[in-house]
């Protein structure tokens, strides 16, 4: 029973990996692309900067960045609370 | 380590720290950034670790974890500056001062230092977390499991 239920998900599985496949879009034609084009025809005035990847990481989407940051943060923090010297 | 791999890490780490900071310094006109060019930098203190041992570098371990600490407020500082607009405003970009000329021309262009606002300020905040994070991270598992840890 349970290897049966086992293989039914793996074909639906496979199915959908198959159909995606077979109906991937092509290369270079995503579907939405006013974001994109936005941020790279406005972001060396908005913002200044030639990288409109760094303008994107640190100013249009500082946020992220800053989640970045914490989560660096986290691990040094647990890196060196776990590593600490042992007391007595 | 033996005293070759100390020889040519005496020879790597200059220019590794040289391109870190480059990748760093210009992270808003070329690729690469904070993140990046700290990892490079970081790498440095890994190879110094792997070539030296960790025991000789041992009082750099509260100063990196410090310099972290520093990075992150100078990051949410920076953040900070553009509260009046909305968090994370760029409000050096285009204003004439520090960091605010315009590009020298929309489009292709070789690229001036002095553009982009807050970002540059921003690369260097992360980067010197990103170094002095990963930096002690490596340390801190380099001295891992000795008497005085």
């Amino acid at each position: 029973m349970k290897r049966w239920l086992f293989l039914a998900a793996l074909l639906i599985l496979a199915g959908y990996f198959i159909a995606g496949g077979v109906w991937l879009r092509p290369f270079g034609e995503p579907e939405r692309s006013e974001m994109d084009r936005y941020f790279i025809e406005h972001a060396q005035v908005e913002v200044a900067a030639n990288n409109v990847v760094t303008a994107i990481v640190f100013d249009y989407r500082g946020y992220d960045t800053l989640g970045e940051a914490t989560v660096l943060f986290a691990a040094v923090v647990g890196v060196a609370l776990l590593l600490r010297r042992a007391r007595g | 380590m033996s005293v070759v791999v100390r020889t040519v890490s005496r020879v790597v780490v200059p220019v590794a720290l040289a391109f870190g900071a480059y990748v760093i310094m210009h992270g808003h006109l070329t690729p690469g950034g904070g993140f990046q060019g700290g990892a490079v930098v970081a790498s440095v203190v890994a190879l110094l670790v792997v070539a030296f041992g960790g025991e000789r570098w041992r009082r750099w371990k509260e100063a990196l974890l410090s310099l972290e600490d520093v990075g992150a407020m100078a990051f949410v500082i920076l953040a900070f500056l553009g509260v009046g607009a909305t968090f994370f405003r760029n409000v050096l970009a285009g204003s004439g001062g520090l960091f605010g000329a315009p590009v020298p021309q929309l489009g292709p262009n070789p690229g001036a230092l002095n553009t982009a606002g807050t970002l540059p300020l921003m690369n260097w905040a992360v980067g010197f977390k990103v170094i002095a994070g990963l930096g002690a991270v490596v340390l801190l598992l380099a001295l891992f499991g000795r008497e005085d840890g």
